[in-house]
């Protein structure tokens, strides 16, 4: 018998452009993950989230369902990668990351014209950081003691949701300026 | 001077992708993290100095006003005085003045104690900065 036949249990993947598309930004996420890994940060939790500005690209230019795709895949991969899956960092990161998909899905529905990349990156890592306090103070660190570090856990949300505000909003001013409103138009 | 303008044209061109409201998100934003400071640091002040004698509550007495209070004791009178926000035991009869030494309680929750004497002085408040001490 030939082997070409193809077997009745071979289940054969046709990935679509979508597919092809969720997983070079996955990819790009990923590796803004493992990067930032490598930064030395004073506290625990605090970290620039680099990997949410492909978030918030993919949330423009792609809708929620891809950007969630993206978010979940990267916490997926990056736990993996960096040997932190199913240990509590991994679910610190999921936990994290589907707050602020749910809050980004209630953002991207703020009028364009005032409210840009900005504000859904900052309200995303409020998000983020609110998610993952709860699940600190219910599960890992049972007392209250962790509270007494929300504002340096907000102060960081504040400007690193800033940062990756803009820098998201820079890499979509192009797509912007295109559509015909310019940053400089958005921003009067 | 040139630094200083091309700083400002840096940070011009970054301010022009922001838009009104999330100049908004963000004031919210760093109410968020000042209120949060204010309520989560402000590292329980004390309301109501209690002194023990002998193992009894003495008198509790509310950090408002300017007071001082004697207490007897074995060993003679333990000097306490209270003012707005702090106490502290001006003079006692102990032969070390450990309590003395110790000057101003102002957190809630700090203890001094004249052992000699079996006088305490401690401090409560809301949010105690101790939830319990040993010796």
């Amino acid at each position: 018998m030939p082997t070409m036949t193809p077997s009745t249990t071979e289940i054969e993947l046709t990935p679509t452009a979508d597919d092809h598309r969720v997983a070079r930004h996955a990819a790009a996420a990923i590796v803004l993950t493992v990067a930032e890994a490598a930064i030395p940060l004073p506290l625990p939790g605090i970290k620039p989230g680099l990997a949410n500005i492909i978030t918030l690209v993919v949330l423009a230019r792609w809708g929620w369902r891809e950007a969630a795709w993206v978010a979940l895949l990267r916490v997926l991969v990056g736990s993996l990668l960096l040997g932190q899956f199913l240990a509590p960092g991994f679910f610190l990161s999921l936990t994290g990351g589907v707050m602020s998909l749910v809050v980004l899905g209630l953002a991207m529905h703020l009028p364009k014209r005032w409210f840009g990349p900005v504000s859904q990156s900052v309200l995303a890592a409020f998000a983020h950081i609110g998610g993952q306090v709860l699940v600190a103070r219910v599960w890992l660190v049972p007392h209250d003691g962790v509270f007494y570090l929300v504002p340096i856990f907000a102060l960081a949300a504040t400007v690193f949701g800033l940062a990756n505000g803009l820098i998201a909003a820079r890499l979509l001013g192009d797509e912007l300026a295109e559509s015909g409103v310019s940053a400089a138009d958005a921003a009067k | 001077m040139n630094r200083v303008v091309a700083l400002r044209n840096w940070l011009a061109a970054w301010a022009a992708y922001l838009r009104a409201g999330d100049f908004l998100v963000l004031g919210a934003a760093l109410m968020v993290c000042v209120l949060s400071a204010l309520t989560l640091w402000q590292g329980g002040h004390p309301d109501k100095a209690i002194i023990r004698a002998g193992g009894r509550v003495f008198a509790e007495v509310n950090l408002n006003a300017p007071r001082i209070v004697e207490v007897p004791g074995p060993l003679g009178t333990t000097r306490i005085e209270v003012q707005p926000g702090r106490a502290r035991v001006a003079a006692d009869p102990g032969p070390r003045q450990y309590c003395v030494r110790q000057g101003w309680l102002n957190s809630a929750g700090a203890v001094a104690i004249c052992a000699p004497n079996e006088v305490s002085l401690s401090l409560s408040g809301r949010n105690a900065d101790y939830d319990s001490l040993n010796y």
